[in-house]
């Protein structure tokens, strides 16, 4: 759950998505769910003359399982609070 | 913050799916549920080649399992209707390596 609570903090920012068919998406993250499926709006695709499948597409719903990396903005990471994080969450609670 | 009732406001609407073998299908989204399975009516399958200009074949109703999707997109008529799909040239789009 604390990737799941961790992206609802960065709603409203600009995220840039790759995918495991190596498109990545550049859009402002509009919500996430439990299976940290996402959800972008005013997208772009990064290489928009190689894929241009996604020309008409301005809003869209990428399912979790084919994100490879989500590229987050600097400002978007409090390194201490997501260590702090991570370490009550291996220790169990 | 549900996902699902993000796509909740897609039906009805055309929308432009990927898939994970790398394929474009367009269509009006009629039903879905949490698993992401799709149904999509009136759909047709966008080709994409280097050689030729986008080549459209129609499909009809479909329903795409959820395991098999990537990408689904509210496509833009505006934005769509402006797009000269026969001079429009691409790689097909990768399948997903997981």
């Amino acid at each position: 759950m604390l990737f799941f609570s961790y992206f609802k903090e960065l709603v409203g920012k600009e995220v840039t998505v790759e995918l495991k068919n190596d498109l990545a998406i550049r859009g402002t993250l509009h919500s996430v769910d439990q299976y940290l499926n996402i959800k972008l709006e005013n997208t772009r695709v990064v290489e928009q003359d190689k894929y241009p499948h996604m020309l008409s597409v301005k809003n869209c719903f990428i399912r979790g399982s084919v994100v490879r990396y989500v590229l987050l903005p600097p400002d978007g990471v409090d390194v201490d609070i997501l260590h702090d994080a991570t370490r009550r969450e291996a220790r169990g609670g | 913050m549900s996902i699902i009732s993000g796509l909740e406001d897609l039906v009805d609407e055309t929308i432009s799916v990927i898939t994970n073998d790398g394929r474009n299908i367009v269509g009006i989204l009629k039903g879905y549920d949490q698993a992401t399975n799709l149904i999509m009516d009136e759909s047709h399958e966008r080709v994409y080649s280097t050689r030729t200009g986008v080549e459209q074949l129609v499909l009809g109703l479909y329903i795409i399992r959820g395991d098999n999707i990537s990408v689904v997109g509210e496509l833009d008529e505006d934005l769509d209707s402006n797009l000269d799909l026969s001079q429009l040239r691409a790689q097909p789009l990768k399948p997903v390596m997981h």
